[in-house]
């Protein structure tokens, strides 16, 4: 089925292809009337349709919230869930105007794939999920063990080398997605589920006791995740790439989704950061090919950074993740947009 | 064929008569389907370039940095995107051998019962095929290996059989060979007790030929294939020493295993293919009239016999070509592997391979190409077998 998946996929790949290189992905976009935004097939606080069917998530906010800048429409998205194996394939072909699927940013995928990532909205790490009761306290205990995989990632690879260099043996049960996956370690087949960090946290949200297992502290690999869209449409990479700094500009000037479209009468209106981002100054809509409040329109659809985060994945959700190293850089963490000028 | 020309213009006259008419179509459809390929693989050559890709197959001499759990050549995750393709497809290879083998004894006792005057084993049969045909594979993949995992005990808890096999939900721990030199001994006995036995089965032949004379062929072959080799293995005090699997932190150490993964792939192929041999069968013998049964018991040969030298014979006729799409259904349907995690070809160099090194579509080529060889293989095997089964006629 997968055969027949790929097949299909590369005869759109090649019915399309040669209108994706030349028209520009923002008319397309704008002819569309929707943005076509590649992310998972369910990964809980990611990216995962909710019970009426609506998609939610971290990944899902920051689709929505170029389909507001571009489109004015924060729904006006059309979601492709895609493997881990499939996404690339999806979005070179067309399928997708741009990902955000959990994808880490590294050389191969962005000089080999052609692809062209946008800046990190998730520094993330490999780590492994082992249940409570086998009383292991690091990764380095784990020889011998049955480690679940997820395939089509760059977890294979990592996990490969972690244990070839610490000299331990393991037995990869590799498994094409998420919920067999977890199927798989629920069942015991496996000893330990190993992907990123905060993945495993989703996953841990998901099982009947998420106290009877614990993420171990060892990360074994930088995972920097974040937004890709494909080579050689520049105008539309800058479009990606500007919506997310401005995501993460305006948490760190205090523009939320309830003020930002009363900035103007308060005080905080009166600072050129903060009118170049709503556009009350400047040209900065138009240089991107975009009107001039493109950010008030993302901002106010889905809030800044930190309200994307929180409601999503932070530590009042079932994911429970704190914002570690994905704090602003003013505090202590590595978050540091460019800045819109 | 007439030749008779209704028209002085050549070219209508070539069309009007029929064997220069089909000649003409066939070169034309032939050449509309290359014309058609060619603007395909065309279009997809300039896509490519577009999108600044070019067709390379320089990554399979790359390591692969992966490691695979079932690898019957030595693998390791320095090896190269080629071992990785190799290591998959003798995993392909012996999925499909296995599913063939065990489809078929199973797919032949489903046509016997099914054809059984026994009405508690007939309709067995008839509801395991209707239902087994009905669901698609990759349910029964699944389900086979949910109930594994699920069922059977973790490593801890491994059902113990005599300290030398132990199973769990990580599959049949069993020891394994590590043959001594004497070893030698025992495999010529068993190729002198093979050959001794081919010879055996021809002379016994000629004397039934010549003299009428039935001579035990059976019980001497088992004798001098499976006995004298045996026999020589304990002369020699077992030149072989295994290698028990122990339980060792997490999992069982030494030994070999066969996975959970394997065994639901293997079972659930198996299982639904034999539901389709068993009708093939079925119809293959209902095909042989009973004439031919009752004409046998009257020149006074045994049942069994009849069975043997006459029915199945016959049957074997019809069942076998229908059989050769079943055996390349199998072989094929063997790439819903990834869904449990069995790694076969489809899973290392059309997975995981192309992932990480983003060529989808040199590994498509690859993993189509190999599909292709091994259908063409079977297909031939399965011809030349059907030639000699077919009737000869004088």
């Amino acid at each position: 089925m997968k055969l027949i998946n790929k097949v299909f996929t590369g005869l759109a790949m090649t019915a399309m292809a040669a209108g994706v290189a030349q028209a520009s992905t923002l008319e397309d976009v704008k002819a569309a009337g929707e943005l076509k935004c590649v992310v998972s097939t369910g990964v809980a606080g990611f990216a995962a349709p909710n019970a009426d069917g609506v998609w939610e998530g971290f990944d899902v906010d920051f689709c929505r919230a170029v389909a507001a800048a571009v489109l004015h429409d924060a729904n006006a998205v059309k979601f492709v869930p895609t493997t881990g194996k499939t996404r690339f394939t999806t979005l070179a072909s067309g399928e997708g105007d741009i990902l955000f699927r959990n994808t880490t940013e590294t050389l191969s995928r962005d000089v080999d794939l052609k692809l062209t990532f946008l800046p990190v909205n998730y520094y993330d790490g490999q780590g492994f999920l082992v249940p409570a009761s086998l009383g292991v306290t690091s990764a380095v205990e784990l020889d011998g063990a049955s480690v679940c995989i997820q395939t089509g990632t760059t977890t294979e690879l990592n996990l490969a080398d972690f244990f070839r260099t610490n000299n331990i043996s393991y037995e990869p049960v590799a498994i094409e997605t998420n919920e067999e996956g977890l199927t798989n370690y629920v069942a015991g087949r496996c000893d330990v589920y190993t992907t990123d960090v905060s993945g495993l946290a989703a996953t841990r949200s998901k099982l009947d006791n998420p106290a009877d297992h614990v993420v171990l502290p060892d990360v074994i690999s930088k995972e920097p995740l974040g937004g890709a869209v494909r080579h050689g449409d520049d105008q539309w990479a800058d479009i990606g790439k500007w919506v997310v700094n401005a995501l993460i500009a305006a948490e760190e000037m205090g523009v939320n989704s309830k003020n930002v479209k009363n900035l103007a009468s308060s005080a905080e209106g009166k600072l050129p950061a903060i009118n170049r981002l709503t556009g009350a100054e400047g040209e900065m809509g138009a240089m991107l090919g975009l009107s001039s409040d493109w950010a008030v329109q993302a901002i106010s659809a889905v809030g800044n950074y930190g309200e994307i985060f929180e409601r999503n994945i932070g530590v009042n959700t079932p994911v429970g993740l704190s914002r570690g190293v994905n704090a602003q850089w003013k505090d202590g963490g590595i978050l540091y947009a460019a800045p819109i000028r | 064929m007439s030749t008779t020309s209704y028209n002085s213009n050549p070219i209508l006259r070539a069309w009007y008569d029929k064997e220069t008419r089909s000649v003409i179509v066939q070169v034309i459809a032939m050449a509309i389907i290359l014309a058609f390929f060619a603007y395909v693989i065309n279009n997809a050559v300039i896509n490519m370039a577009n999108l600044g890709k070019d067709i390379s197959f320089s990554f399979l001499w790359q390591p692969a940095s992966y490691d695979i759990n079932q690898t019957l050549i030595e693998y390791s995750s320095r090896s190269s995107h080629f071992d990785a393709m190799i290591v998959g497809l003798i995993n392909t290879l012996l999925i499909a051998a296995a599913g063939i083998v065990l489809s078929t004894i199973v797919g032949f006792i489903l046509g016997v019962m099914r054809l059984s005057n026994n009405w508690l084993t007939q309709k067995i049969a008839y509801v395991y095929i209707e239902f087994v045909r009905n669901v698609p594979v990759l349910l029964h993949i699944l389900l086979i290996h949910g109930f594994i995992i699920y069922s059977l005990p973790r490593p801890k808890q491994a059902i113990n059989m005599g300290d030398t096999f132990f199973l769990n939900n990580r599959g049949l721990q069993m020891p394994s060979a590590d043959f001594q030199p004497l070893f030698w001994a025992v495999t010529a006995t068993f190729v002198i007790g093979l050959s001794f036995a081919i010879w055996y089965r021809r002379y016994a032949k000629k004397l039934q030929d010549t003299t009428g004379k039935i001579s035990p062929v059976w019980t001497i072959s088992f004798i001098a294939v499976i006995v004298a080799p045996l026999a020589i293995y304990f002369l020699l005090g077992s030149p072989i020493e295994w290698d028990v699997p122990a339980l060792k932190g997490f999992n069982f150490k030494g030994g070999m295993v066969i996975r959970p993964e394997f065994i639901a792939l293997w079972l659930a192929l198996s299982l639904y293919t034999a539901a389709f041999i068993g009708e093939n069968v079925r119809a293959g013998i209902m095909a042989v009239s009973h004439g031919q049964t009752e004409a046998a018991h009257a020149l006074g040969v045994s049942s069994s016999r009849t069975l043997r030298l006459v029915v199945i014979p016959q049957a074997l006729r019809v069942i076998i070509p229908p059989l050769n799409s079943q055996y390349l259904n199998l072989t094929k349907n063997s790439s819903l592997a990834i869904a449990i995690g069995y790694m076969d070809v489809v899973a290392t160099i059309g997975g995981i391979s192309l992932n990480q090194t983003g060529r989808e579509m040199e590994c498509m080529l690859i993993v189509m190409a190999i599909y292709l060889i091994l259908s063409l293989l079977i297909s031939a095997v399965m011809n030349w077998f059907n030639d000699r089964i077919r009737l000869v006629e004088r």
